[in-house]
């Protein structure tokens, strides 16, 4: 039978705050083991929590960033659960009354636009991290448990299930990852797992409503685990279907170096988390006055700026949309055209050989050795013949590596053009003598051959051979 | 979790075991007894308080009126690690160590 897939996604964002959500601790990454808690995070008696202002605003962003409402008293609650990285036996979250509610946001697939509806957004703290091999001894016979992380807030935006395909939920999750950073409130590192990914997946017959029952695919760390982990688990669940047989609800995990998802094996009882309202903290309450100053504040959003660069220099959608995918993307791009006025040659530049530098890795931006000015310098030279196109490809590489401007790189290297028509005279007569038959050829009326030519004076000319001028001199030598 | 109806008037022992579990208490027979009789009595009071007809009542959670105060977002960091680690049941340099803990 033909299935639908039918895909909701729970995100978690780590909040970019200098403390916890409800104590002074430092949020930074790279500590001693522990060296940021205190009684609050320990969970010791007799503390309370005191809520950090900056999260409040932070999660407020979000939601009017992905149309959401937002909610003027929200409550937070515990969910009630025994692990020991979790100091205080519970969670402090929110349940029936989360920050922000009802929003969307906005993915483009091919050519089509598409809202997929935000569920809500609610604040959390994190959990601390175990560990059950020790850094230093390797040892197995215990667990270790580093409460540096216990406390950091949380996002948590729950989507609708309004995702139909692998990609779909890509282009969602990219797109909510470019709204998170260019707020500022999140650094979308999802291997550091800074944003980390559960996706709910169904299926149904096509053409039907019912939803099927779910499979929770949790701790999706990267695009590709979640694009490689939804065609398994579509093929997976399709299968058991057309066999006639039940899906079963369960938490599932991707094990790449199998290829597969794996049944977490649920315990006897299902979770029960007793949520209830927690009694240490009195409603969160936020005035209309603080929601529209930071509705003020709100910086130029992912969409906002892809239509402005469609407009302003007339990028195709597609391209515009890869350059907005990140502030720092956007801003190199920018900041290069400043530079190199032709905005689309800049975009080719930089979706085609800067992004593959960089390995498509945004957040590797900020630490490149290639500045705008690189850029820019790199193709003027191009423009004024000092470089080929394809050796233009070799100078950006080798900055990449050590650094360095274009000039310097050409000169270190030795890239230069070759536009010294004596040199070339001698590689072109070499040629002609070692291919008698092609000459004959081309002087015969092929003269698609001249490529042929021009590719081999290229190679002896290691790529350094100015293009324009060994085709004229070719043309006048076998014409 | 479980539902106490009005006609229902003693929980059973395997509701109030799976209780115990959810807060890892050990219960011998003797306190599965005892026990249901007494949380019956605790859910018997809300059931009376279930009564009274809450319509037009915003659910509240606190009796307090104020809101919640804000913290600026400003670093105080806490020295005493140390103190805490020592009166964990275990630790290992600055490690709590716990039984192991299946990942
Ligand atoms: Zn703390």
């Amino acid at each position: 039978m033909n299935y639908e897939p039918v895909i909701g996604l729970e995100v978690h964002a780590q909040l970019l705050t200098e403390t916890k959500i409800f104590c002074a601790c430092s949020t930074r990454f790279g500590s001693r083991p522990n060296e940021n808690t205190c009684p609050v995070c320990l969970g010791l008696p007799g503390v309370l929590p005191v809520l950090n202002k900056k999260v409040v605003e932070y999660a407020i962003r979000a939601g009017l960033a992905t149309h959401c409402a937002i909610t003027r008293k929200s409550v937070f609650a515990r969910k009630n659960y025994f692990y020991p990285d979790l100091p205080k036996g519970y969670q402090i979250s929110q349940y029936e009354l989360p920050i922000c509610q009802k929003g969307w946001i906005e993915i483009e697939v091919g050519t089509q636009k598409k809202r997929i509806g935000i569920t809500r957004i609610h604040l959390e703290e994190d959990a601390g991290k175990s560990l059950h091999e020790h850094p230093k001894t390797r040892q197995h016979g215990a667990s270790w448990v580093d409460l540096n992380r216990a406390g950091v807030a949380l996002i948590e935006t729950v989507s609708e299930p309004d995702i139909r395909s692998a990609e779909e939920t890509v282009a969602y999750l990219k797109k909510f990852r470019a709204i998170l950073v260019s707020l500022g409130i999140c650094d979308g590192n999802m291997e550091e797992g800074s944003l980390r990914c559960d996706v709910n997946i169904s299926l149904r017959p096509v053409g039907t409503e019912k939803f099927g029952t779910r499979a929770e695919l949790k701790n999706m760390n990267s695009f590709k685990h979640i694009e490689k982990a939804l065609a398994y688990e579509i093929n997976r669940q399709a299968s058991l279907l057309d066999a006639g047989k039940t899906i079963t609800q369960e938490t599932r995990l991707w094990n790449d170096d199998l290829g597969v998802t794996e049944s977490m094996r649920s315990k006897e009882e299902a979770f029960d988390y007793r949520y209830f309202p927690d009694p240490d903290l009195l409603p969160l309450v936020v005035s209309d006055t603080w929601i529209t100053e930071i509705e003020k504040s709100l910086p130029e959003l992912p969409d906002a700026m892809r239509d402005r660069l469609i407009r302003d220099y007339q990028l195709t959608p597609y391209d515009a949309a890869i350059l907005t995918g990140s502030r720092d993307l956007s801003r190199f791009f920018e900041q290069s055209v400043q530079l190199y006025p032709e905005a689309k040659k800049v975009a080719n530049w930089i979706i085609n050989e800067f992004l593959r530098l960089i390995e498509g890795d945004e957040s590797r931006i900020a630490g490149t050795k290639i500045t705008p000015q690189h850029l820019a310098k790199t193709l003027q030279l191009v423009d004024a013949g000092t470089i080929s196109g394809s050796v233009a490809k070799t100078v950006l590489q080798k900055i990449f590596e050590s650094g360095g401007g274009p000039e310097a790189v050409i000169a270190r290297e030795g890239l230069a053009q070759v536009s010294d028509t004596g040199a070339l005279e001698a590689a072109i007569a070499e040629i002609i003598a070692a291919n008698p038959d092609q000459v004959a050829k081309y002087k015969g009326g092929n003269e698609k051959l001249i490529g042929f030519f021009v590719g081999l004076v290229m190679k002896k000319t290691q790529g350094r051979g100015n293009p324009g001028l060994i085709n004229k001199l070719l043309k006048d030598k076998l014409g | 979790m479980f539902s106490f109806s009005r006609g229902k008037m003693k929980l059973t022992h395997e509701e109030v075991k799976k209780i115990a579990r959810l807060a890892r208490l050990q219960l011998t027979e003797a306190d599965l007894e005892k026990y249901a009789t007494q949380l019956s009595a605790v859910l018997s009071y809300i059931e009376r308080l279930n009564q009274l007809d809450t319509a037009n009542i915003e659910p509240t959670a606190h009796a307090f009126l104020v809101p919640t105060p804000f913290r600026e977002d400003k670093v105080k960091p806490y020295t005493e690690q140390e103190l805490s680690l020592q009166n964990a049941p275990d630790r290992e340099g600055p490690f709590f160590k716990v039984p192991k803990v299946i990942a």
